[in-house]
């Protein structure tokens, strides 16, 4: 075995242990509130199992029996054991799951084709909650809260030329509530990007409505500094023949939430949801997201791609896709794959299918986490590449395959920057 | 002119059942300019030598040295084999997504040379590289190896070997599960990488029929982790008439040590 060790040492492996580390699928500190509280079901045995559906005590074994609600009182304080809940450390969300959201919000410049209209409006505007519904405490805190939002509309038939570009820029570490709604009326194009910056600790909720024959392209960017807190609820609704493409990328902050969800209102419309995330020491990314086929003949399509490095970089995908009994004739797939670069990194991945339907033309959902492959390393190398950079072409074409889905070139070229200056941190 | 040198190399794998000796005492010098076959049957070791020179993690070295002008091979690393000069054409090469091939060659290309290749004419030399090996011009585009067939697979190995000009080729097996067109356009890339005059092979297969087209001077007959019989061409004739049922177990063990004692002397 020792002669293993060093051959393993010498290709540059970065360890020679035939097991990943930290990475048995079984109940660690899942957060630090459930630590503190191993004893109870959820943070022992229940965590244990292969979670399809909700954990021991979750109401909601099915997501079609999620509650929803605009009323924060709606939903019990949370306490970690929460199916939803039980990877998210709460001590971190600095309050966004129990305090008033009454810090201030980051503020939003929009700046885009001018066919593109941008309004700023009150909690009382028709377009609120058009498109989406608190699905948990965080969401419906912030809808309590939020004092005024920004309504994005590309108005029918308009194919908006370049990017609406939606920079939001924090404004300190007071707990604080963000609303934004995104409306494509029938038959629009657009792509809208939400540019997440600065220092904040805010709960989001972003409603997006895709009316008949839109095509829509919402890319939400998480590149905060590393003190901020983001919840984020991005749900969309597809009309007729819609299209769909949403694309979250999350690097920086220290806790950062996604919870996207698309739901079919009307046959004929496709959704197609990419991720990508890079989770440094100590960062915890979380993306949650839900595809309702709740009526027939739609598509959709996930793929989310992470890298890890550093010790307690901790990442979390749940991908949950609901095949109604309605929705005869879908067609659907969900992927999440990691790539662990260094020990003490920690990726949890939990795809979840449920099928009520069997006249369906396909269903399908595939999880992989994995080291950086030996095998690939070799090749690399035996073609004179040294370790690191044969680890960096193999990281950035990891991660390429979501950057090349942006299409927008200038963010193409910032994603394909920062994914270098991260893995320039690896090496240090 | 170069020397690649492997001496009484004992080479072992660990198995779910222990450790397990693979090549029990193998030697052999390869100068430039020289073609050597290894031929011999499933399991006899021939695709561990390959995979030990080029440093494979999988295969520990238990004795024995490999030099390569008397450079100590066994004590660099991978990377540092392949600058060196010695090149693995693989016997299954692996596919690594998300990397191009364009930005594979070249940086490989970079690796080797020290110094980035003038882009003009890199890029002439790929195009013309890759039509003589009848490679289709989008493979650059596409993913190392990601969705190629075998035969295309075994092309772009080839491909590398006469971009990035070793100084040595080990070739493993590059003529399995290829059909007789492909084997051509392969053996004549090999073939004109020899004719460069710079690079020594080392051929590994299993079959007679790549050597109607790469003609090897010597001909090392591989049996249970060991060399049995060498020679010339003529051997591996013979090898094509009677194939290795005379080498294996109860063929007459007094007939393949009077073989190993005339190969010796």
């Amino acid at each position: 075995m020792t002669d293993i060790t060093t051959e393993k040492a010498r290709i540059g492996a970065p360890s020679a242990q035939p097991f990943i580390n930290g990475f048995t699928e079984e109940g660690e500190s899942l957060s630090p509130l459930n630590a503190a509280e191993s004893k109870s079901p959820l943070a022992g045995e229940a965590v244990k199992r292969h979670s399809h559906g909700g954990g021991v005590g979750v109401p909601d074994s099915s997501r079609a029996g999620r509650l929803t609600s605009y009323k924060l009182a709606d939903f019990k304080p949370l306490t970690g054991m929460e199916e939803d809940w039980r990877f998210t450390p709460l001590k971190r969300l600095r309050g966004l799951h129990a305090d008033v959201l009454n810090g201030a919000a980051p503020s939003v410049a929009v700046t885009g084709p001018d066919s593109v209209r941008v309004e700023t409006v009150g909690r009382d505007d028709a377009r609120i909650g058009s498109a989406a519904i608190p699905e948990d405490r965080v969401s419906a805190n912030a809808w309590e809260n939020f004092t005024e939002a920004t309504v994005i509309t590309v108005p029918a038939e308009v194919q908006a030329e370049g990017e609406v570009s939606v920079v939001l820029t924090g404004q300190g570490t007071g707990a604080s509530a963000q609303h934004v709604v995104i409306v494509a009326e029938k038959f629009s194009k657009a792509v809208v990007v939400l540019d997440h910056q600065g220092t904040a600790v805010v709960s989001e909720n972003i409603e997006i409505l895709v009316e008949d024959g839109a095509q829509l392209t919402v890319i939400s960017l998480q590149e905060w500094n590393d003190d901020a807190v983001h919840a984020s609820s991005q749900q969309a609704k597809l009309g007729r023949d819609a299209k769909f493409k949403h694309i979250v990328v999350s690097l920086g902050g220290d806790l950062v939430r996604v919870t996207p969800s698309t739901r079919f209102t009307a046959p004929g419309a496709e959704a197609e949801m990419f991720g990508l995330y890079f989770a440094d020491a100590g960062q915890h990314l979380e993306q949650r997201l839900f595809v309702d086929h709740a009526v027939a003949n739609c598509k959709s399509n996930v793929l989310y791609k992470g890298a890890l490095q550093g010790r307690n970089a901790h990442t979390v995908w749940v991908g949950d896709v609901l095949i109604r009994k309605e929705a005869e004739g879908t067609d659907t797939y969900e992927a999440n794959r990691n790539l662990v670069l260094t020990d003490g990194a920690r990726a949890d991945s939990v795809p979840n299918l449920e099928i009520e339907t069997g006249l369906i033309a396909g269903a399908g959902h595939a999880s992989a986490t994995g080291r950086f492959d030996d095998e690939h390393l070799f090749y690399l190398m035996a073609r004179g590449i040294p370790e690191k950079v044969a680890r960096r072409l193999v990281v950035r074409g990891f991660l390429n395959e979501i950057i090349q889905q942006i299409k927008v070139p200038a963010i193409e070229e910032r994603l394909t920057a920062a994914v270098e200056r991260e893995l320039a941190a690896t090496e240090n | 002119m170069s020397t690649l040198e492997i001496k009484d190399l004992h080479v072992s794998i660990d198995t779910e059942q222990g450790t397990k000796e693979i090549l029990k005492g193998v030697s052999l010098t390869i100068k430039t300019g020289q073609t050597h076959a290894i031929m011999g049957p499933n399991g006899s070791g021939k695709s561990t030598l390959a995979s030990t020179i080029a440093g494979h993690p999988r295969y520990n070295v238990t004795s024995g040295t490999i030099t390569l002008d008397g450079e100590d091979v066994l004590a660099m690393s991978v990377d540092e084999r392949a600058r060196a000069g010695l090149f693995l054409a693989m016997q299954y090469p692996v596919e690594v997504p998300g990397v191009s091939m364009t930005n594979f060659l070249r940086t490989a290309k970079t690796a080797i040379d020290g110094e980035a290749p003038k882009l003009r004419t890199w890029t002439k030399d790929v195009k013309a590289a890759m039509a003589q090996l009848r490679i289709d011009a989008d493979f650059t585009q596409r993913n190392v190896n990601e969705g190629f067939s075998g035969g295309e697979k075994k092309r772009v190995e080839i491909l590398q070997l006469e971009l990035f000009k070793p100084k040595f080729a080990i070739l493993d097996e590059t003529d399995s599960g290829l059909d007789v067109d492909a084997l051509k356009v392969v053996s004549e890339g090999v073939n004109r990488a020899h004719a460069e005059g710079n690079m020594g092979t080392l051929l590994i297969t299993h079959y007679t029929r790549i050597l109607r087209y790469i003609k090897p001077e010597f001909v090392h007959v591989f049996v249970d982790g060991k060399v049995v019989e060498e020679g010339g061409p003529e051997l591996a004739d013979r090898l094509e008439e009677e194939g290795y049922d005379r080498y294996l177990p109860g063929a007459g063990a007094a007939t393949i040590a009077a073989a190993d004692a005339a190969a010796q002397a």
